[in-house]
């Protein structure tokens, strides 16, 4: 199994006609996905890659289930994207794009909230089920995408969509595939943090065990910690912090928007100390992941 | 950015919020007549984006506009944590019967803005939060309009506030939220918020701080603050070769080169992405290695881009060798990369395979980027190689000048 997405899943890309979606829909397309549709106000009857483009979302619910959406237009119609996509139904809302104002963030996701809908992002990459599906263009071209992830039993929740990629290229090398990659999204609000996706993977008999890519700023870390602690899980986690050298330059901003320390507990060394304390391996290198996840698991079966 | 004390209490009174009567001045002469204008006693405080004012002398008591006129010119020429400050707020001296704390800041948890009310105004809130929880108070609120003033009755009474004051509270409680959420802020607190001795409340100090985001959506206020787009107000004013990054960075709109940020080391870093490049800068520094700059390379710049921009970090003096290192790359091609740096040497007048140090980009485009590499002779490594071996071997070749 995989969560948020598998072969079945049906989803439209808003935004289709922009250059870099020309591109996400022909490597989802080539990678297997359910791509059903695009929307670009003003090129409603064009198509990309034979994907039908149309004005409003509404023109294709109206007319079929559609399943997820991903969205990459510019940061000023994001907001209003989301909520064309949550308005008609759709129930999984993944949005690429970057530098969105927080505000705005805050407003959609209350609304999708209120509407039952989830989001992943902004500032992501997508979800990838490998061998299933892929919403988003994380892992580039499919020929290179099948080449770093392979289907198994490991979890990837991800603050950097490309380090998503390093990530289960690491794993793959080792024999270890994966159940779904999640790129997050680097941004200060996402929708869909660690600990509301942990859930997910534990309802998934497949999943074994989770590996978590974390940078400096936000609570993120400190409430998948919490969560652990509160709650258990069935999952062995084990994470990577990236950006420890951030530390000791507070104020500056590194790497996403997202990594601005604005207090203590914002460091990677007091985010570090949190998930220990919970009983979460943290790798000190990407090469080292493997490892600990083989030994994780030998653990648990043990 | 974060405002200064000045600005943030112009978007307060703009909005409603009461704050002392007065100015900034920018000579002991203005401030000499402001005080005059305000008359009786003034308080003068040092305009830095800093804290500890207080401590460091940036804020001192004047009874005459004489007075105010020698603190100012003292205060002018003071600076503090290594700022000069941008001018000297003169206001009328308050009489503070008690002191509160009021801000409001997104819980990322939540995903909502939440305000929070604290009867220990005048320090800290983190530290009254640790020591003295229960006089610490939150509410969260719906980013959509209409505001639900209720939200901040409650939040107010929640510490046991009654009488005139929940109504007066209240209300600066409603004007700050909605000031947070109309202005693009990320943080917008009143501290302290002090009950004067007539009842009334007033905001003797105040941070306001706007994310680079909402900007663009904020163009008429900051015109009215006079802040220009060039003011950036990161933790320190951009160097010059940060400037010229910038300029590599908006030279073409394909891709990133940019968010450069310079140190004072030896190796070049042509790195990326966004999380590649803070896993490339630990591994560079965990292994001893003194890099010359941060940067992110992504989403496939052209040629020109790479090229101008690894040109820009061998100008930079004391550089020995770059790395180039990305994490396995999706969207970016490995030959365009591979084909602008190795332009980017050979225009600046070296060989690839001598300055360039170690080349790790897998990924998309790989067998023609790495035929390239191949064809000037650079060292590079594939996937099978960590991020952080390739660092190290970076960071050897450097040490041993070869």
């Amino acid at each position: 199994m995989s969560i948020l997405i598998d072969e079945d899943t049906t989803f439209i890309i808003q935004g289709i006609t922009g250059r870099e979606a020309v591109n996400m829909a022909r490597e989802c397309l080539d990678y297997g996905s359910k791509l059903v549709g695009g929307v670009t106000p003003g090129r409603g009857g064009r198509d990309v890659h034979g994907v039908p483009v149309f004005d409003t979302v509404k023109e294709i619910t109206s007319k079929q289930r559609v399943d997820a959406s991903v969205i990459s237009v510019p940061p000023a119609f994001v907001r209003d994207a989301a909520f064309e996509a949550v308005e008609n139904g759709i129930k999984l809302v993944v949005i690429v794009t970057e530098r969105i104002p927080r505000l705005e963030v805050a407003q959609l996701i209350e609304f999708a909230r209120r509407h039952g809908a989830r989001v992943i992002g902004p500032n992501c990459l997508g979800v990838l089920s490998p061998g299933k599906s892929r919403v988003g263009g994380m892992g580039g071209a499919a020929v290179a995408a099948r080449r770093a992830y392979q289907p198994g039993p490991i979890g990837i929740m991800s603050r950097s969509g490309g380090m998503t990629t390093e990530i289960a290229n690491a794993l793959t090398a080792a024999g270890l595939g994966q159940s779904t990659a999640v790129s997050i999204g680097g941004d200060a609000i996402v929708g869909s943090a660690y600990a509301e996706l942990l859930p997910l993977f534990e309802a998934d008999p497949d999943t074994k065990a989770i590996v978590v890519y974390s940078e400096p700023g936000g609570p993120m870390e400190a409430q998948l910690a919490k969560y652990v602690k509160e709650r258990g899980t069935r999952l062995p986690i084990v994470a990577f912090m990236a950006g420890r050298f951030m530390d000791e330059m507070p104020g500056m901003r590194f790497g996403h928007a997202g990594t601005i320390v604005e207090g203590k507990a914002d460091t990677t060394s007091e985010k570090i100390a949190r998930l220990l304390d919970a009983g979460i391996s943290v790798a000190e290198e990407i090469a080292d992941i493997p490892g600990i996840v083989k030994q994780r698991l030998g653990e648990v079966k043990g | 950015m974060r405002f200064y004390e000045y600005e943030a209490k112009a978007v307060l009174a703009k909005r409603g919020v009461p704050v002392a009567r007065g100015g900034v001045a920018h000579s002991p002469d203005e401030a000499e007549r402001i005080a005059r204008e305000v008359g009786g006693e003034v308080v003068l405080k040092s305009q830095v984006l800093t804290g500890g004012r207080m401590k460091a002398g940036g804020v001192q008591f004047a009874s005459t506009p004489e007075e105010a006129r020698a603190h100012a010119d003292a205060i002018l020429r003071l600076e503090i944590n290594g700022q000069s400050p941008r001018g000297v707020l003169v206001e009328a001296k308050s009489p503070v019967k008690k002191e509160f704390y009021a801000g409001v800041i997104y819980d990322a948890v939540a995903k909502l803005p939440v305000a929070i009310f604290s009867d220990m105004g005048g320090i800290d809130i983190e530290q009254v939060a640790e020591e003295h929880p229960e006089h610490v108070a939150r509410a969260h609120f719906s980013t959509f309009q209409p505001f639900q003033e209720f939200r901040m009755k409650e939040l107010v009474a929640s510490l046991g506030v009654s009488g005139n004051e929940l109504g007066a509270l209240t209300r600066v409680m409603s004007k700050l939220a909605q000031t947070f959420l109309a202005h693009g802020l990320t943080l917008a607190e009143i501290n302290p918020l002090a009950q004067l001795e007539d009842g009334s409340f007033i905001a003797l100090d105040s941070h306001l701080d706007m994310e680079d985001e909402a900007r663009d959506g904020q163009a008429a206020l900051l015109a009215e603050l006079g802040i220009g787009k060039e003011e950036t107000r990161q933790a320190r004013p951009p160097t010059p070769f940060e400037i010229r990054g910038a300029e590599v960075d908006a030279s073409d709109h394909r891709g990133v080169a940019g968010r450069v940020v310079e140190f004072d080391g030896n190796l070049g870093c042509v790195i990326g992405a966004g999380g590649g490049s803070l896993t490339i800068f630990d591994a560079l520094r965990k292994h001893g290695g003194r890099p010359a700059n941060y940067c992110e390379i992504g989403g496939n710049p052209s040629v020109k881009k790479a090229c101008g921009l690894t040109k820009l970090i061998l100008s930079k003096p004391g550089v020995e060798k770059i790395c180039v290192i990305m994490n396995v790359v999706s969207n970016t091609r490995v030959d365009i990369v591979a084909r602008g740096v190795i332009k980017g040497v050979v225009e600046s007048g070296y060989d690839p395979a001598e300055k360039i140090a170690i080349f790790r980009i897998p990924g998309s485009w790989e067998d023609e980027g790495f035929k390239i590499l191949e064809k000037y002779g650079v060292d590079y490594c594939d996937r099978t190689v960590p991020m952080s071996e390739a660092a190290r071997r970076a960071v050897e070749k450097v040490k041993a000048g070869a």
